[in-house]
């Protein structure tokens, strides 16, 4: 050491001292080579389409068709045909896009949260769970667009000039949220492809190797004539970690101004300051509870034990176990601050929740959120698998009904009791939220029969024998 | 003699074997090089003696550009062009124009990203010399090359041939133009 620490002079038993190596979990399990990767990766997308696939396929049409029902029958009525009506104007249709934004927020976690603080685990999962992002964003935007009623005007979110010439009214939170929307999708789409380029050329050189020119076009297409180039990487990595970098204030302000939609209003219940970040710490809790719903399956169906190891699915359970923690003091705490702040309304609006017509729902909400990822705590239950994937379930329920009880209580019960109400969903809303989970799974389904589930590339750079050292020497 | 090589590409098994003969090429003056890698293998910019990439600048121009056309979008429709009172509230504000300012710096800053990273990286191009080599899609999966161009001042093909044969280089191979 040319520097000598001085303290290190003073007490000279702290220069023998050496940190203890730190054991650090094996990410690509069985020393498993690169083309090993590359071998199972592309043999999902280029072995035969398994039965199983069809049977689910043809199952996630068929529920699909529910939500194509629900919506052609609402474009040709009305919004009419759903349930709501004054005092709860907003209800499922809110409630089911939040939901399912809040969904696809760990996606972006993974992706780029985890990516800045060099989680070399996510590489596993980044890529299915960011697919999970742009197909939630899908089923998100379906019920405020089919909420304004006449579709066909949607475009009147956007400052599009039109024959009216008025333009929108910036100072809503509304308006904030079709930006904050549209700009995650978009940047989620777009982040998702520059990651897929690379892969998409080993596909390219695979399916021309194996004389399928069709194929191999159009993934060489897309694959923009990527060859691997260290130059291009160079960019390439910079340019990832930049996007890495922006979506991660994206995730946060998307659900920030979607709780915004809320905070902004008077509502009692929905007036809180603590909305912002017990929203973004919902949505990450609920995604991840649907990251494990996806994966434990994909992984058990073909056999990617190795690559998704059983140090991702703790890490799976303790994000959950620590948002949904979060989530369970943003609950005590909204009740403390309706008892501290001593406004009557703030107060009612608590106590009716919890005790008043929609209590079956806030009782559902506390189990599967607040008592639900305590089991996580416990290695036993992060080890069982069958356990996780069930636990995860109750997850994705909890979050629908913490939507809902914020939503709908707060509206049914609002300042004059003349004017309360009880709101019930229509069968045409049933059917459209239903059929929400057909349109992902069928998204979801050609994902991972087309496109690769894991990105290769990561993955081969977080083995040991990528590493150019060798783990030894420093240069 | 028929038109010249576009250059030589010689293959290496391993990723420190290729980071070690990245060094050599380096030392040895080469510019019109690459390396081809499945993977972006940590530190090979340094070895390769690559600047830190321009890509942030180009992003840095999108993201200021983006949240200056949020807040211009909003000032020009709500106070200049149609001016609503809507609630008692000022036509213009930061405040309110942030949110979405802020969400098109990011819009912005993401396209500008991508969009210079392709023009730097010259993609697409779907046709180039290295693509056209036989072995190619080893280089995609696990295998990685060096290719020298011939365009470059020190090529010399005996010379060149040489120095990555030293370097540790297999099956050395001339690519067509």
């Amino acid at each position: 050491m040319a520097h000598a620490d001085p303290k290190a002079a003073a007490h000279p038993i702290l220069q023998e001292v050496k940190p203890a190596a730190l054991p650090r979990a094996v990410l690509v399990e069985n020393d498993r080579s690169f083309s090993w990767i590359t071998e199972k990766i592309c043999g999902i997308i280029e072995g035969k389409t398994p039965t199983w696939w069809w049977v689910c396929f043809i199952l996630a049409c068929f529920v699909a068709s529910f939500t194509v029902a629900g919506i052609t029958y609402l474009v040709a009525t009305g919004v009419g045909v759903w349930g709501h009506a004054n005092p709860v104007n907003w209800a499922w249709d809110i409630v089911n896009f939040v939901f399912w934004i809040g969904i696809g927020h760990a996606g972006t976690l993974i992706s780029a949260i985890l990516c800045l603080l060099r989680q070399k685990w996510r590489t596993s999962i980044n890529r299915a769970a960011e697919a999970m992002t742009i197909f939630a964003v899908v089923c998100a935007a379906i019920f405020p667009v089919f909420h304004v009623g006449r579709v066909w005007f949607a475009w009147y979110l956007f400052p599009i000039p039109n024959s009216n010439a008025i333009w929108q009214n910036f100072r809503s939170p509304l308006e904030w949220d079709v930006f904050a929307v549209s700009t995650y999708g978009t940047v989620s789409v777009l982040f998702w492809y520059v990651g897929l380029i690379p892969d998409l050329a080993v596909l390219r050189d695979r399916f021309y190797a194996a004389g399928n020119k069709m194929r191999a076009t159009l993934y060489g297409l897309f694959a923009m004539g990527w060859r691997g180039s260290n130059r291009h990487w160079s960019n390439y990595e910079m340019a990832y970690l930049i996007l890495a970098g922006i979506s991660t204030p994206l995730v946060l302000s998307v659900h920030t101004i979607v709780s915004f939609d809320f905070a902004v209003s008077l509502l009692p219940g929905w007036h809180t300051t603590i909305f912002p970040p017990y929203f973004v710490a919902g949505a990450i809790f609920s995604g991840f509870g649907m990251v494990l719903t996806l994966m434990l399956p994909l992984r058990a169906v073909y056999g990617l034990q190795d690559l998704i190891t059983q140090y991702h699915i703790d890490c799976m359970c303790k994000i959950t176990l620590a948002t949904g923690t979060i989530v369970g003091y943003a609950y005590g705490m909204e009740f403390f601050i309706a008892w501290y702040g001593a406004n009557p309304y703030e107060g009612f609006a608590f106590v009716n929740r919890a005790f008043g017509h929609y209590a079956w729902a806030y009782w559902i909400m506390i189990s599967c959120n607040v008592i639900t990822p305590q089991f996580f705590w416990f290695k036993a239950v992060r080890e069982n698998t069958a356990l996780v994937w069930i636990l995860s379930i109750f997850v994705n329920v909890g979050m629908w009904f913490e939507r809902f009880v914020i939503i709908v209580t707060s509206l049914a019960r609002d300042f004059l009791p003349s004017s309360w109400g009880y709101y019930s969903p229509s069968i045409v809303e049933i059917f459209t939220f239903f059929g929400t989970f057909g349109v992902f799974s069928v998204l979801f389904l050609l994902f991972i029969r087309f496109l690769p589930v894991m990105p290769m590339a990561e993955l081969k750079a977080v083995t040991p024998q990528a590493d150019v050292h060798g783990g030894h020497a420093k240069h | 003699m028929s038109a010249q090589p576009y250059g030589l590409i010689a293959t290496f098994k391993t990723a420190p074997a290729l980071y070690h003969a990245a060094e050599a090429v380096r030392d040895a003056g080469y510019r019109h090089w690459d390396c081809i890698t499945p993977f972006p293998v940590h530190g090979l910019d340094k070895a390769m003696g690559l600047r830190r990439s321009i890509v942030p600048r180009i992003s840095l121009v999108g993201g200021i550009t983006g949240f200056c056309t949020g807040m211009s979008l909003i000032w020009w429709t709500g106070a200049v062009d149609y001016k609503l009172i809507v609630g008692g509230k000022p036509l213009f504000s930061p405040m309110f124009a942030f949110p979405v300012s802020y969400e098109l710096t990011i819009l912005f800053t993401a396209f500008a990203t991508i969009i210079g990273m392709f023009v730097l990286n010259g993609l697409p191009m779907h046709y180039h010399p290295v693509l056209k080599y036989d072995q190619i899609r080893r280089g995609m999966d696990d295998t990685f090359f060096i290719v020298i161009e011939a365009r470059d001042p020190r090529f010399n093909a005996a010379n060149t041939r040489a120095l990555l044969e030293q370097a540790g280089g297999e099956a050395i191979t001339e690519l067509e133009p």
